[in-house]
């Protein structure tokens, strides 16, 4: 996967991040996977599709989706509150839609569907030729992860992609 | 959250009305709590394009914000159908994907401004007044913070 396709996450999550808990954050762990993903918690997933496609799922462990869900509301919720869930739905929705129209204003067209829960306990796999990238982000609030899948959609390779020197990722 | 001076209709000094529409609760009540301290009034809610259209028809709000992407149907084609029935519709959205063609086409459809998120409550405040035009005014209001 080519970094150009992943800074744009990397600073979406940076501003929106760090304006909705009102604090710094940093790059932990960066890792690539292979395998299927399993969550650590509450996950939200958004798939993409056009130039670019593929799909990202924002992860936080039970607690820090709490804590972070908690920050954003302006009061303590339960773990169970549905509200947990939307805080982090919502979270992917800006981080990924923030970093989508930078993408956009490269050059890129695509589609972004709304965020779903991922509820499964098994993995999630994008398709076979298509590794993730697994960041961690380190938060006052905890460890937040974000699992990017993304490759140059072949059917319009011929066209923007190969423009500009991409063939795959 | 910071209060701002209340936003109120010149033709009553009622509240400014608002219809949200967000397939997010969350995006929902966050944007309500600003709503409040822009001295508004929630007068409903839609989680999707469809439910929007049926929401505008029954409350006639004085601005809707309507977030783009969404289930069923998305926000842009949904402020054109409002738009199309009720030329006097305020419709601003308030949409995370705010690329330039997205931003036209909204306006093309007959959105009167677009907000990206995370929404900064002093961003979407002027964007209120700049939409409400001649039909909103600024009460005077004691330790108003804007």
């Amino acid at each position: 996967m080519k970094m150009e396709l992943i800074q744009p996450f990397i600073n979406s999550a940076d501003a929106v991040l760090a304006q909705g808990l009102q604090s710094p954050m940093s790059i932990g762990n960066l890792s690539m996977e292979e395998e299927a993903y399993r969550r650590k918690g509450v996950a939200a997933l958004v798939w993409l599709s056009g130039d670019i496609e593929g799909r990202i799922i924002f992860d936080l462990d039970p607690e820090t989706s709490v804590r972070v869900a908690s920050r954003f509301a302006g009061a303590e919720l339960p773990e169970s509150d549905e509200l947990v869930r939307e805080t982090v739905c919502e979270l992917a929705n800006q981080v990924i839609g923030n970093a989508v129209t930078s993408l956009n204003d490269q050059g890129f067209h695509f589609r972004v569907h709304p965020p779903v829960i991922h509820t499964s306990e098994h993995g999630v796999k994008g398709s076979e030729d298509t590794e993730a990238l697994v960041i961690c982000f380190e938060t006052c609030s905890g460890n937040l992860f974000m699992n990017i899948a993304l490759r140059y959609n072949r059917s319009v390779q011929g066209g923007l992609a190969a423009g500009v020197g991409h063939r795959d990722c | 959250m910071e209060q701002f001076a209340p936003v109120k209709r010149s033709k009553d000094g009622q509240p400014v009305r608002y219809l949200v529409v967000d397939d997010s609760v969350f995006a929902r009540k966050n944007l309500a709590r600003m709503i409040e301290t822009f001295g508004g009034q929630v007068a409903g809610e839609a989680g999707d394009g469809v439910t929007a259209i049926s929401e505008y028809d029954r409350i006639h709000p004085d601005i809707v914000l309507m977030d783009i992407t969404m289930p069923q149907m998305e926000g842009i084609e949904s402020a054109e159908k409002i738009v199309q029935a009720h030329p006097e519709a305020r419709i601003v959205m308030v949409s995370s994907v705010g690329y330039q063609e997205n931003i036209v086409a909204a306006l093309q459809r007959g959105a009167r401004h677009f907000v990206q998120k995370p929404v900064k409550a002093e961003v979407l405040y002027e964007v209120i007044k700049y939409v409400l035009g001649e039909d909103g005014t600024v009460a005077q209001a004691a330790g108003a913070g804007a």
